[in-house]
């Protein structure tokens, strides 16, 4: 008797919380699937960072994780469009390997007779010229696809063999060192990072703009009478992304500079070495800065623009598309040549990372692209994916990789569980989109 | 009689085939301001094809198209939009991933002065609109993957009334809907033609549009078997027309017309 009378209650607490969760979720307007991403990649840090010790979860090991996954994360943004318009691209890892190697000879070997070496605009002119290559290459891939009416896997398989040839045949194998000092800031270390003062900048600036956006929003709404968000979930959002934020940039201010290269620092600046070291917080990485730069340029595209929203109706209907007046095929063609661009910017991450380009780099990064975009929810059946999934797809992978690393797995045992982790994610989602109908 | 006026479309001997297959053989059909012409026929018997070709869809092989008398050059849909052609399509074209007024505008959306989407704009601009067909309809941010049928039509007729089309085609209009979401979709075409919007109504089933239109075609085998106002004929003679291509006496033959007696 006793127990029943305790018992009943239960059920309808359960209830009502279970509708404050939900209430919460509305009113916040949450993405619940990106919400279990985050959840998913806090267990797989919490999980490494146990198995390993506490070596995972350190500023370290985070800033080269941030640094490691900038280069796919770029290729992901643009490879979100490319599937969710029902294409795919394998080509990307060939042609951040053609493009890298273009622009490392023309830094170490074209134009140093010319505008002679260390040139400050060196940078400038074989970024530029690695971009226009990129995209040209893009886009002459999305011209066969549209016009001639070639599959996109097969046209991009072709181009994956293509421009990795055609990386060789550049130096015909040879590796091309040394990057130019300014080029390789792109590409992160001690002195690619923008130091402890700028990253709390860099933090702060973003925090004002999420206050704007949110205020720019309300305001949007409040011009044609449209309901508005509770305010005690306008003050969450802003509270949350301001923490995750400061948190990040607290992060990469941890990560001090290495013994070595404090010495050096203190040598040139004239700082008398101090009895317990020096403490030189590095900050966040400029391929980090670029990485987040990309993706919120691609997300300003994709949700901000026509050719944003022409993608996702293509993805969802393509006949529909046409029918409403879309120009479709031009509409592939400029896509594609945003992803050859993007290859562009990834293969300058990679080879300032390396200060060196080898006609091997990106192998394999075509998958690794196509992995991060899925994993981050992107439909391979088309019209569903979004750039911030594919950027925590990117940090996902890295941070399994990494993590692996740490715990000193063999790498063909990584391969296998990084399979393994592919195909379930996808699984684990296909149940969650059922569910969701 | 009407045709003293200038027709507001008028289809002179289109022709069209498909791997030497006549899907349409020598068809004129003609539309006046403020009219409903039903398009009538059995499954494959080339109404839809021809209404692809006014809807930009299909590129014509032979004929002419003329809109207020003027020769029209229609290539693709675009070119059709410019003419103030909108057509709602059998298959409810919606692009099903992307919400109501992504798909209203879709094509010709809203922008603010910096060229970016005023998706406010465009949302707000869609309430009205769809307040006005379909007063229960609150689903605006939601995919219209999730919508049922009928709202899913209603976003498609929206979508043509908001461009302020002066010729609209409707394939199959009431096909995927209930009898309640059918009578709104007849109410509300009454409502456009008061307006002096010309509709053509395509339909294999006489009873869905008899009593709307004003005029009916009938097509067998890519061919006009004739065209009758609906005053003049019953809807048996029309049945006649559709089955066995005969010609009723309150008809006008068209080339497709059995030839008898």
């Amino acid at each position: 008797m006793a127990d029943q009378s305790l018992a009943t209650p239960a059920p309808a607490a359960r209830a009502s919380n279970v509708s404050a969760l939900k209430r919460f979720f509305q009113a916040t307007e949450i993405d619940t699937r990106l919400l279990g991403m985050v959840i998913a990649l806090g267990i797989i840090w919490i999980g490494f960072d146990v198995l390993s010790n506490g070596l995972f979860l350190t500023s370290r090991n985070l800033w080269n994780l941030s640094v490691q996954a900038a280069s796919v994360s770029v290729m992901a943004t643009g490879m979100v469009l490319v599937i969710v318009t029902r294409n795919i691209d394998l080509s990307v890892g060939s042609i951040l390997g053609f493009v890298g190697m273009i622009m490392a000879v023309l830094q170490a070997r074209i134009l140093p007779p010319i505008i002679g070496f260390e040139h400050p605009l060196m940078w400038v002119i074989a970024l530029s010229a690695g971009i226009a290559v990129g995209t040209a290459i893009g886009a002459f891939h999305g011209a066969i696809i549209a016009f001639l009416g070639v599959p996109a896997f097969i046209v991009t398989l072709g181009g994956l063999l293509v421009w990795r040839g055609a990386a060789w045949m550049v130096t015909s194998g040879a590796t091309v060192a040394p990057m130019d000092t300014t080029y390789r800031l792109m590409g992160g270390g001690a002195d690619g990072s923008i130091g402890v003062t700028a990253s709390w900048i860099v933090g702060i600036v973003a925090c004002v703009l999420i206050v704007l956006s949110i205020l720019n929003t309300r305001k949007q709404r409040r011009r044609f009478g449209f309901p508005l968000r509770p305010l005690w979930a306008e003050y969450f959002l802003v509270a949350f992304g301001c923490a995750a934020i400061l948190g990040a940039v607290w992060v990469a201010n941890s990560y001090y500079m290495p013994v070595n290269l404090a010495k050096k620092y203190a040598e040139t600046h004239g700082i008398a070495w101090p009895e317990g070291g020096l403490q030189i917080g590095l900050g966040i990485a400029i391929p980090v800065l670029i990485a987040i730069g990309i993706a919120m340029f691609m997300a300003f595209i994709t949700n901000r623009t026509r050719f944003g929203r022409y993608v996702f109706a293509i993805g969802g209907n393509p006949e529909a598309a046409e029918l409403a007046g879309i120009k479709v095929k031009w509409v592939t063609v400029k896509m594609f040549a945003l992803m050859g661009a993007l290859c562009a910017v990834a293969a300058a991450i990679s080879t300032a990372r390396l200060n060196a380009a080898t006609n091997a780099q990106g192998t394999l990064d075509e998958l690794y692209t196509i992995a991060a975009a899925v994993i981050g929810g992107t439909s391979l059946a088309g019209g569903v994916g979004t750039i911030a999934g594919a950027m925590l797809g990117a940090v996902v992978m890295q941070s399994l990789n990494s993590g692996m690393v740490l715990l000193g797995l063999d790498t063909p045992l990584q391969s296998i569980v990084i399979g393994i982790v592919l195909v379930v994610a996808v699984w684990l989602d296909t149940v969650y989109r059922a569910r969701a109908k | 009689m009407t045709e003293e006026r200038t027709p507001l479309v008028e289809m002179r001997n289109v022709s069209i085939s498909f791997g030497g297959i006549h899907a349409v053989d020598d068809a004129s059909v003609d539309l006046f301001p403020g009219e409903v012409v039903a398009l009538l026929g059995h499954n494959g018997a080339g109404k839809s094809t021809l209404i692809k070709i006014l809807s930009g869809a299909y590129k014509r092989d032979n004929g002419d198209i003329l809109i207020n008398g003027d020769f029209a050059d229609i290539h693709n849909p675009r070119d059709a939009k410019k003419y103030g052609i909108e057509t709602i399509y059998q298959t409810l074209a919606v692009a099903d991933n992307v919400d109501a007024a992504a798909n209203l505008y879709l094509g010709r959306e809203l922008r603010t002065p910096w060229g970016t989407l005023d998706d406010v704009a465009m949302e707000a601009k869609a309430r009205e609109v769809m307040g006005r067909l379909n007063p229960n309809f609150q689903r605006f941010k939601e995919p219209v993957k999730a919508l049922s049928g009928g709202q899913r039509q209603s976003v498609a007729i929206a979508r043509a009334i908001l461009f302020d089309a002066r010729i609209l085609i409707m394939d199959e209009p009431t096909a995927a809907l209930g009898p309640q979401e059918t009578a709104q979709v007849g109410e509300l075409i009454l409502q456009l033609k008061k307006e002096g919007i010309g509709i053509f109504l395509i339909s294999h089933d006489i009873h869905d549009v008899f009593d709307l239109a004003d005029r009916v075609f009938v097509m067998k085998n890519g061919r006009v078997v004739g065209h009758a106002r609906t005053q003049d004929v019953t809807k048996d003679e029309v049945l006649g027309m559709i089955i066995l291509g005969k010609c009723p006496p309150g008809a006008v033959p068209g080339p497709g017309a059995m030839q008898t007696a």
